[in-house]
Order: structure tokens, then sequence, then C-alpha cells
């Protein structure tokens, strides 16, 4: 991605570009628009990148992720399709699993509750987080990097749901909605499905709290799917109904939308036609330098290097850092480690000489994949992975 | 994953008494954004009386460039997929519309 490096270093060059007044951001997106608003407008919520008021969408901003590895509520992003209560009573409020089940439950929040408890750590990723950085440009939420967090989240296995409702032979998915409905009745309900096998993996649960507190409203208050490893689109919010299916899912979410080309690494050459999809499943290994901004003007001296790294659907095995725009390169510490599923935070020192120079990160999960040099395009602008920049001058 | 210890469950619990015991309510933000005219260019008046049901008007401007048959793409994917109740007759000035909004920005994209 030469082009795209260079193009970055053309915005970062000119003055003021990237921190326009006290309010606003640019996100350095190749061609633009860039410029963001940050808000402090939604309860709970402060410092966001409003990329969309109606329905909710809000961007973490990179720098957050440089505080620890847990994202904090008030600065996890928010993600919605269609409008959504904004207010819930928790007394009145009803699970309800049906479909190919031997006991249909209606279960309230309390008798939930009965059930044993887990906890887990892990990340929420949006299936196009980083989407305005894909070239060619793609149509769809203009991420940049934040549409993603990482909570300790609480709850129960939805293996134990199932088996309380008892899933039937046959079963082949199970199928997950909330509370939010489309504006036009005709038009496509968020739903999405999980094979059964994977719905009761153990591990997919059902959480009612984040961080040691109840889920914010615009997270998914009261419950929400946690599905580590996965892209955040099957982390179905508000979640009020789990329907077993005995055959494939073939609504709009599952069968037409969130797909990616089948092909090893989800890539494909821009502008190809009617090529074999998937529907988007498992995360990708990705770090991010979240100690210096892009366009930062440094001292040459030994520089520290920080941020965040992710395996995808395994453990962060290995972060290497380069000073050089990936020339040579060296093994960052490892911070804490907090499961396989969660961020995991790097440090380094880097020797740089004097000049404008690229910055970069690499991750290598515990299954040994490495991040590529190079990225990958889809038309969903989905699973970007690459090794990203963070172009600098050393004066 | 782990299955939490006794103390850590009446912690939770605690909480999840104080934090359910209420309705849970919130107010969003109001979105007033309009389309505007593209100055010397196609008027907004159609884009504001189809586009603004179901998403603020960021939706739209945040795009980057787009070519003629992606906007169209869009408007077409808006009535067919989400139900849309957007008048085929408004098409033209809609398309024309976001056609020259989104010119200026950048180089035109490859496809
Ligand atoms: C009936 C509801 C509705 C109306 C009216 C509507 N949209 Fe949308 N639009 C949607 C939904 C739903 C999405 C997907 C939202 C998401 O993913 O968060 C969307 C997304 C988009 C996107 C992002 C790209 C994409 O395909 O997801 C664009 C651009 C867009 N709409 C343009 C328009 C334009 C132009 C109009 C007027 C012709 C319009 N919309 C009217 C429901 C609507």
């Amino acid at each position: 991605m030469l082009s795209r490096r260079h193009l970055l270093a053309a915005v970062a060059a000119l003055p003021g570009a990237r921190a326009l007044a006290q309010d606003t951001v640019d996100l350095g997106l190749p061609g633009g628009p860039s410029k963001r608003r940050l808000t402090d407008d939604f309860p709970g919520k402060r410092g966001m990148i409003l990329q969309r008021n109606t329905p909710a969408l809000l961007e973490t901003p990179l720098t957050a992720f440089n505080d620890g590895i847990i994202t904090p509520n008030d600065r996890f992003f928010v993600r919605w399709h269609w409008p959504f209560p904004t207010e819930i009573d928790p007394a009145r409020f009803r699970l309800r699993v049906d479909g190919h089940v031997a006991r249909p439950l209606d279960l309230t929040l309390a008798a939930l509750k009965r059930l044993p408890p887990v906890e887990i750590t892990a990340i929420n990723q949006c299936s196009g987080n980083s989407r305005g950085l894909f070239a060619p440009r793609i149509a769809g939420a203009q991420w940049a990097h934040g549409a993603m967090g990482n909570a300790r989240w609480t709850g129960v296995r939805l293996r134990d749901v199932l088996d309380r409702a008892g899933v039937r032979a046959g079963a082949v998915q199970v199928r997950f909605s909330g509370l939010d409905a489309p504006v036009m009745d005709d038009a496509p309900d968020f739903q999405k499905s999980l094979a059964v096998d994977h719905a009761r993996d153990g591990e997919v649960m059902i959480a009612w709290a984040m961080n040691g507190e109840p889920l914010p409203i615009l997270n998914g208050f009261p419950l929400r799917l946690v599905v580590p490893g996965w892209f955040s689109t099957y982390w179905v919010k508000m979640l009020d109904r789990i329907e077993v299916l005995d055959k494939p899912d073939d609504n709009y979410w599952m069968a037409k939308a969130y797909l990616v080309p089948d092909t090893p690494d989800g890539g494909i050459p821009p502008g190809t036609k009617d090529f074999p999809k998937r529907p988007i499943s498992t995360m990708v290994p990705r770090a991010f330098i979240t100690s210096i901004a892009e366009g930062a003007r440094l001292p040459v001296a030994p520089t520290p290097v920080g941020g965040i790294a992710m395996g995808g659907d395994s453990g962060v095995a290995r972060v290497e850092v380069s000073g050089d725009g990936g020339t040579t390169w060296a093994a960052a510490k490892l911070g804490p480690d907090a499961g396989k599923y969660s961020f995991r935070r790097f440090d380094a020192v880097i020797a740089p000489a004097r000049g404008p120079t690229t910055l970069m990160a690499r991750c290598t999960n515990s299954a040994g994949t490495v991040q590529p040099m190079t990225g990958i395009w889809n038309p969903g602008g989905y699973l970007r992975g690459q090794v990203e920049t963070t172009n600098v001058t050393f004066v | 994953m782990r299955i939490l210890v006794p103390a850590a469950v009446l912690g939770l619990s605690l909480l999840s008494v104080a934090g359910l015991s209420a309705p849970v309510a919130i107010a969003l933000p109001d979105d007033p954004t309009e389309f505007v005219d593209v100055p010397g260019g196609p008027a907004a008046e159609a884009i504001n009386n189809n586009c603004r049901a179901c998403h603020s008007a960021s939706m739209v401007l945040t795009q980057p460039r787009l070519t003629r048959s992606e906007w169209t793409a869009e408007v077409v994917k808006m009535r067919h997929v989400y139900k849309a109740p957007v008048d085929p007759a408004d098409d033209a000035a809609i398309i024309d519309w976001l056609m020259a909004m989104s010119e200026g920005r950048g180089p035109a994209p490859a496809g």
C-alpha cells in the first residue's frame, strides 16, 4: 500500500491537518471527507468520533487505546443499523428462546442470572473497522481504526440457556435478534445466526455486564451476545430472541450482507464480478501504535513506541516494531496476558535516524498467523488486517 | 473464560439489583442536519424529502467520492432492500445532487 502511505504522509505534511479545531479530528481517510466532530452529546459517552447521529455510529479515538487494554464503557464504540428503544424496563424484559427446541422459554433477567455466571475479556470489533482506509474506497460506515473495543463481559453461557430449552435433533443454526427494529415494516429486521455447535461451545455467552457495570443502552442493555474471536456483527445487542433453526438461515443479514469473498484471506481484486462468498466469521491479527500520533514531530532520541495488539481468534504470540518503514524489526515487550481474546499491550524503544520515517507494528498470533505487509480488498470493506503505518518526522 | 467465585457473584448480583431495579432511559441528541443545495448545482429538495427518514444526513455526507453507477446502486438498494419509499421519479434529481456533492473529493474512484 505504498500509494496510501504517500497519501497519508502528504496529508500529515499540511500544517494543522490533524487537529483542525478543538472538537474536530481528521481521520486521514484517503480522498476524504475525513473531518469528524468529537462529541460528548451521547449519554454515558465522552470524546467520541461522531460518524452518524441516527442511528448512532460513534468511534473511539485511537489515543483512548493508549490508556489501557480495557476500553472504558464511556469510550466504547457504538454501532446500530436500525433505531432502538431508548427506555427499557428490566422488570418487564423477557428473553424468548424458541424454534426447534423441546421447551420454549420466556426468561426474565432474574431467571437468567440464576444460571452459573461466567466472565471473559474479549475484543468486540466491527467487521468494517478501518473501512475508510481501503483503496479503492467503499460505501458504508467510514470508520478509521476505532470501531473496536475490549471489555470484561459477565453473563451466562449460551449453552446453558440452550440446554434449558432443549435443542432438538436436526437443529442446524441458532438465530439471534434484538429490540432494534426497521423503520419500514417490510424491511429486514437485524438477525444473525451461528452454527449449533458454535452456539453450544461453552464460550459464546449472553452478557449483562460490561467492565463490571450493566451494559449501557448504547451498547445493548440489558443483554448482548458475546462471540469471542468473531466480528461484532454477531454480538447481537438488546438480545430478546433466540430461535433454534432446523434449516440454514436465509435472512438478509446472513445471506446477503456481511459476506466476504470465499478466498483464503477474504480478499479479491477490485472490480471482480461474480465470486463465491461466505459469511464473515473470525477476526485476524492486528496491531496499532497508540503512543505516537500520525504526523508527529519528535526529537532524534531513543523513542518509546507502544500500543495494543490482538490475535484475532487466538492469542497474541509476538509483536515486532519497526522504526524504518519495515526494513528492520525488533521484538516488543508484551504486557500482561488477559486471555487470548483480549487486547495485549506492547512496548518497544526505537533508535531513530533524523528525517521522515514510518513506524510499524506487526502481530503474530499463537496460531502462527503474521500480519501481511500489503492489504486485501473486498467490496464490503471487511477484514482489514495488514500492518498499519504511523508516519512521523524525527527532527 | 472463568467461572466466577461466590464473592464476585455476590458483588455482581448487588450491582445487578442496583442496576436493574428501575427502568433505564436515555435521551439521544437531535440531528437537525439537512442536505443543502450545491452552489450553482442541483437543489437538495429531492434528497431532503427522500433520504432522511432512517438515518442522519451524515450517512451520505461521510461517503467517499463514488461513481454515478455506485450512487445509483445505493439509491436502488435503499428502495429494494430497506424499503425506502423513494419515488423513482426523484431518482435523477437525487443522483445528480449526490454526484455534484461528492465531486472534488480527491481522485475519481477506480470502479
Ligand atoms: C427506509 C430506510 C432508509 C431510507 C429512507 C434511506 N436509507 Fe440509506 N440506509 C438505510 C440503512 C438501514 C442503511 C444501513 C445502515 C447501517 O449499516 O448502519 C443505509 C445506509 C446508507 C448508506 C451507506 C452505504 C450502505 O449501503 O450501507 C448510504 C450512502 C445511504 N444509506 C444513502 C441513502 C440515500 C441517498 C437515501 C435516499 C435515496 C437513503 N439512504 C434513504 C436505510 C434507509
